[in-house]
């Protein structure tokens, strides 16, 4: 087989495996979802540690649950994210690292020891049709993936990538992310409808642990606790940004992600920053975490800071 | 005109112009699109306008929300309601057929008319786009005549065909590919909205006027309509 047609070939595959990158942009009005990688900060870092554009597409692993990937040329790879007790040749593969493979190896990606999503990095990108400006794939709308039909990997898919690794990287102290614990914190712009909750609502969505629920994707996780109450009833439907706090008629909050609809009308507490979206996609069901508000002015600092890591 | 701006996310504001879907809306959404997107320039990521609302979604290594917000004013300031005319009028050929729309006899049955005078009711009117939304290509319309308002079905479908032309409330729509939903389904149309809209340039864009015309089977089948009834797919 010639070089070109080469590359990694999906053996097994797990609950799901889906090739993203940063998502789309610019189109949110067409009515298309921005898609990308959830934990985009882990994302970001897999890329970083090959030296690739910090964007470019990436293998987005969820759960792990088996997924076996085959290797037919040698390369380096980086994996960032969840612990997924991945091995490589049946030797355990550290997430925050960057590692060669050879032709004939086996990657195999088990079960979540910490986090929920991994993510490979390949040597330039993963090799995928882009579609209105990103390669991201997202189920829903069939759209992006490797065969641009929004697919998650199916057995005998076969990864490739443009070129060699452009550097070897270490993450030293302080670099990387750590994957949430249980109590931890997600800061959340308050905004939108939020003045239409009662105050005890807002004293319990501030002060009481929530529970993330296992009715949890890319489009959106919801949290069980207390019941929130909101006064307004048959809302007409506006924008939804990222991390959006919405609040159906039961009063448990669904957070939306990457995958969310571009438009709806529940009423909402307002929006988790980026930084606590890509936490809260790594958090387990059954996990406990706490909404902290924050200003827009505090979550936009924090967020320039997060995004000074990546700058040499 | 005195638009309120509210926060609604790290990076995002919300401009809401009115509270309740009215097609004269539009005039002025379409107006404050054009002007926001002017002032934002480069510093804009995303803008999603609705029936009342506009979302800005800016890029905060370029502004900060004050700034932000004042931009959104002052783009804001003397707005005037854009030409209504400039939207496209598209006319949608539609199948009306029982197979490929169940819901033909419920929507007749409660606004107390035969199931030809209900298309013919549903074909007499120009819809206005309010929204894309749902999916690529998928675009809210109305308003709907009060009396073939319908609610959704209690129990969404799972599949919905592409191509489905339904009713949910006072508002029509079709569906770009197979969904699941909840709408009222009346017929199917073989327009591809899916395909412009993978092209980034869908078919409907808010503003739009839509005006249903009823085919018959050949002429659905002519245009490369799929035929299969609708409770029948996989």
């Amino acid at each position: 087989m010639s070089q070109a047609t080469t590359g990694i070939v999906v053996k097994q595959t797990g609950p799901l495996a889906l090739v993203q990158d940063a998502g789309r942009f610019g189109i949110r009005h067409l009515g298309v979802t921005q898609g990308g990688a959830a934990d985009w900060i882990s994302f970001r870092w897999a890329n970083w540690l090959l030296g690739n554009p910090l964007d470019s597409a990436a293998l987005e692993i969820v759960m792990g649950g088996g997924l076996t990937l085959e290797v037919e040329r040698a390369t380096r790879l980086a994996l960032a994210g969840a612990d997924l007790a991945a091995t490589l040749d049946d030797v355990p593969l550290t997430p925050g690292t960057s590692f060669s493979v050879r032709a004939g190896q086996r990657l195999v990606f088990r079960q979540p020891l910490a986090g929920l999503r991994a993510y490979l990095a390949f040597p330039g990108g993963l090799d995928a049709p882009q579609v209105l400006g990103s390669r991201a794939c997202t189920a829903r709308e069939r759209l992006g993936g490797l065969h641009d039909d929004g697919q998650p990997l199916i057995a005998d898919d076969r990864l490739t990538w443009p070129g060699e690794a452009p550097a070897e990287r270490r993450l030293t102290k302080g670099q990387g992310t750590r994957m949430p614990e249980s109590g931890c914190r997600l800061s959340l712009v308050p905004g939108a409808q939020v003045a239409h909750f009662s105050g005890v609502s807002l004293y319990r969505a501030f002060n009481l642990p929530w529970q993330v629920d296992n009715r949890a994707d890319r489009m959106g996780v919801r949290l069980t606790g207390p019941a929130l109450r909101c006064s307004l009833r048959g809302m007409v439907s506006e924008g939804i940004p990222l991390g959006a706090v919405q609040v159906p008629a039961d009063g448990q909050p669904i957070v939306l992600l990457n995958d969310r609809q571009t438009i709806g009308g529940y009423p909402r507490l307002g929006a988790l920053t980026p930084s606590a979206c890509a936490a809260l996609a790594q958090c387990l069901p059954g996990t406990e975490v706490r909404l902290a508000p924050q200003s827009p002015g505090q979550a936009q600092e924090a967020h320039l800071r997060q995004l000074a890591a990546w700058q040499d | 005109m005195t638009p309120r701006i509210d926060t609604t996310a790290m990076d995002a504001l919300m401009v809401r112009l009115f509270d309740a879907i009215d097609e004269r809306n539009m005039a002025w959404i379409m107006a404050a699109d054009r002007a926001l997107r002017d002032a934002f320039g480069d510093a804009l990521i995303d803008l999603v306008p609705s029936y009342t609302t506009l979302l800005v979604h800016y890029d905060c290594q370029r502004l900060g929300h004050a700034a932000a917000r004042a931009r959104t004013l002052q783009a804001l300031d003397g707005l005037q309601p854009a030409d209504t005319q400039s939207g496209q009028l598209h006319e949608i050929p539609v199948w009306y057929d029982e197979s490929v729309g169940p819901e033909l006899p419920r929507v007749a049955q409660r606004a107390g008319l035969d199931v030809e005078t209900l298309i013919a009711r549903h074909c007499s009117h120009d819809y206005c786009v309010f929204a894309l939304g749902f999916a690529p290509g998928y675009g809210f319309m109305g308003l709907v005549d009060e009396d073939l308002a319908t609610p959704r079905l209690e129990t969404p479908r799972r599949k919905v065909a592409a191509g489905s032309v339904g009713i949910a409330d006072r508002q029509t729509a079709i569906y770009p590919l197979l969904s699941p939903g909840g709408w009222n389904i009346l017929g199917r149309t073989a327009v591809p909205l899916f395909e412009h809209a993978r092209r980034g340039e869908p078919l409907l864009l808010p503003g739009d006027k839509v005006r249903f015309k009823a085919i018959s089977r050949a002429e659905f089948e002519a245009d490369g309509g799929d035929t299969t009834p609708l409770e029948e797919r996989p």
